[in-house]
């Protein structure tokens, strides 16, 4: 048993306590953040040479056999989801060292951050359908107080429509999880992956899958349930924007690959037609409304909804192909669209507007800034050697492997008006006159710039390095399919249906 | 806050008894119906009685407390007890009992003190939500004429 994953759950929960009693000294409360995050940065870089080495890992909380209680486990999905959070939630602090003011720092800034991540990282290694809802909870709980954390009135207003959204998908997936215990009689993910392959009423599962195709697919921000994410995600402070951009709508889709990649695989081939459609609908409609946006921030949030789409078509797909595309394309995407966030909100931070028509000049002003957006535009739009080529390849090659020819053909092109929307921001922000006096203007520190630099470093090593990666992407998509050998690894050899027999007959 | 004679009688009355009646619960909850988040409820109950009939500045002077804190010091002492299990070489959580019990409480293991924790941090967190609803008034007091443009957060209490 593997003990140790509790680990990066109990460290950032500590962590986040003692934070919140030493909230007004800043300077502890900060080194405190900064270390709770390099150890899960170094407990998720070990978790993820442990699976790839050893396999599955696997316990069992409080010491109650599986499935009766809940059970934790890693396996390759989760330990890139967990490294990632980690990564990402360490340069938003190192950012947020540089943009955010004191006053917002001392009021819990640091606790809700470690909240968060503690959230992130524990829906990331549950292997209970139920305690995922929980999980879910408190990283958004986390959520909502960051999102309002000045408390501005732009604020509260794109708070709320986040909460109601997200409130309404949280009770979908609550229904979808009662009725699921009522068909099967268990939340274990390993014992429902066992017991749902083998139930004889197919089309009432199908029903309770569309609840959690509704939850998370509002949560991933998927087409229709997207509009939340634009009026929301550019309000906060930038770092925290960056963060939300980069993790939040990602945990949807991570519970989408691991619900319908595991827990309801059998109706994944059933589904299958409608999850493309959902995820070709959600890429247009991103990156239409990107087109019509002149807020930096806001052309990236639009831009979310059009990559979350990506990510829906490897699952959509269904096969270990599209699943393995779709986690390198989500890996890749979660680095770079924080690196974009945080490039593009250093730009508003020196400038203060991120209006498109009031800022401008800071290619010849900020040249290394420059360099930093074009790598990561590059990246996101998939121009090879960068990190997005190959996550996109892959889908693209899945998808004409499989002959679905409409959802290549509009992967292929909303690329192009990717391109368009990236150029867009590089010509008004970066090419073109100043808007003003740009000689007062603050000039980047390293402070402000180090956090882009790491991600757009770790982008193109995923792009350089992209053989490995590949390669543990097809370990990740293997194992999130493999649902016998999850029963075998969470229950034993016999199965959970062995288990349970056994202690009824006691 | 009310200014009923009655009920400030009877809030004052009740506060010592419902407090004492909270720590029964946790205590009575490990066998029996009860624990430490209905113990937790029931004390930040009796509080919330008292914002009620003395209002918020009363009730903040007759116990000073940062129920943050509570909250926090709660969430660090159960994880604790939780670790016990870890450092023995268990799932975390596994619970660990005392073998002879003790006179007037009975049996104590870690998931009493777990609830102990539970206990502290539903107080906190109960007791804060209901002092920053009912300190509402005068930190955002309503006002006709433009909103003002720099909005105090909370309390720093």
């Amino acid at each position: 048993m593997a003990h140790h994953l509790f680990l990066p759950l109990i460290v950032p929960l500590f962590s986040a306590g003692v934070a919140t009693l030493i909230s007004q000294r800043l300077a502890w409360a900060r080194v405190i953040a900064v270390a709770a995050t390099l150890f899960n940065l170094g407990y998720g870089t070990w978790l993820l040479v442990t699976v790839a080495t050893t396999g599955r890992q696997v316990t069992q909380g409080g010491g109650w056999v599986a499935p009766f209680g809940i059970t934790l486990m890693a396996d390759g999905l989760s330990a890139i989801m967990l490294f990632l959070t980690a990564l990402l939630t360490l340069v938003t602090i190192l950012f947020s060292f540089a943009t955010i003011d004191a006053r917002q720092e001392r009021f819990y800034y640091y606790p809700l951050l470690l909240l968060l991540m503690f959230g992130c990282s524990g829906a990331f290694l549950t292997g209970d359908l139920f305690n995922l809802y929980v999980w879910f909870e408190i990283l958004l709980v986390a959520s909502f107080g960051l999102i309002t954390l000045g408390g501005s009135r732009a604020q509260l207003e794109g708070g709320l429509k986040y909460v109601v959204l997200n409130l309404f998908a949280s009770l979908c997936f609550l229904v979808g999880a009662g009725l699921v215990y009522g068909v099967a009689g268990t939340l274990n993910m390993a014992h429902l992956a066992e017991r749902l392959n083998a139930i004889q009423e197919p089309t009432l599962v199908t029903a309770v899958a569309g609840f959690f195709l509704i939850a998370f697919g509002g949560k991933a921000a998927l087409a229709p349930l997207f509009f939340w994410l634009p009026t929301s995600y550019h309000t906060p402070s930038i770092a925290v924007t960056a963060l939300f951009g980069g993790l939040l709508s990602k945990v949807g889709i991570y519970a989408l690959y691991r619900v319908f990649g595991t827990v309801f695989q059998s109706e994944l081939g059933r589904l299958a037609p409608l999850i493309l459609a959902v995820a070709g609908v959600t890429m247009v409609v991103g990156v239409i409304g990107a087109m019509a946006q002149v807020n930096v921030r806001r052309i990236l949030a639009f831009h979310i909804v059009s990559q979350v789409g990506y990510m829906a078509m490897g699952l959509g797909l269904a096969s270990v192909a599209g699943l393995t595309a779709g986690i390198l394309f989500m890996a890749h995407n979660i680095v770079v669209k924080t690196a974009l966030f945080l490039i593009g909100g250093a730009a508003e931070h020196l400038t203060g507007s991120g209006e498109l028509k009031q800022m401008g000049g800071m290619a010849r002003r900020e040249p290394f800034l420059a360099v930093l957006w074009l790598l990561a535009s590059f990246a996101l739009v998939g121009i090879p050697p960068l990190s997005g080529f190959f996550g996109k390849l892959g889908l693209i090659q899945a998808g004409v492997a499989q002959e679905q020819w409409l959802i290549v053909g509009v992967a292929a092109g909303v690329s192009l008006f990717t391109l368009f929307s990236m150029l867009k921001i590089w010509n008004e922000v970066f090419w073109k006159k100043a808007y003003g006096d740009m000689s007062r203007l603050p000039r980047a520190g390293a402070g402000l710039l180090a956090p882009a630099v790491i991600l757009v470093a770790v982008s193109i090593a995923l792009g350089l390095g992209a053989a490995p990666a590949l390669e543990y992407s097809v370990l990740a998509a293997e194992q999130t399919l493999d649902t016998v050998g999850l029963a075998r690894d969470v229950c034993g050899a016999g199965g959970c249906d062995a288990v349970e027999l056994a202690v009824a007959r006691e | 806050m009310y200014e009923s004679m009655i009920l400030r009688t009877i809030a004052r009355l009740m506060l010592p008894l419902l407090l004492l009646l909270s720590l029964f619960m946790v205590v009575r909850g490990h066998h029996l119906p009860g624990g430490g988040f209905v113990g937790g409820l029931l004390a930040s109950a009796a509080i919330i009685l008292q914002i009620v009939a003395f209002g918020p500045d009363y009730a903040r002077e007759i116990i000073p407390v940062n129920y943050l804190r509570v909250a926090a010091t709660g969430v660090g002492f159960a994880a604790c007890w939780g670790l016990l299990a870890l450092v023995q070489g268990q799932p975390f959580m596994a619970a660990r009992w005392l073998d002879t019990p003790i006179p007037g409480i009975g049996k104590l293991g870690t998931p009493v003190m777990f609830d102990i924790g539970v206990y502290l941090t539903v107080i906190g967190v109960t007791t804060q939500l209901a002092l920053v609803l009912a300190e509402e008034p005068t930190l955002y007091p309503l006002r006709r004429s433009p909103p003002p443009q720099t909005e105090p957060m909370a309390p720093e209490a």
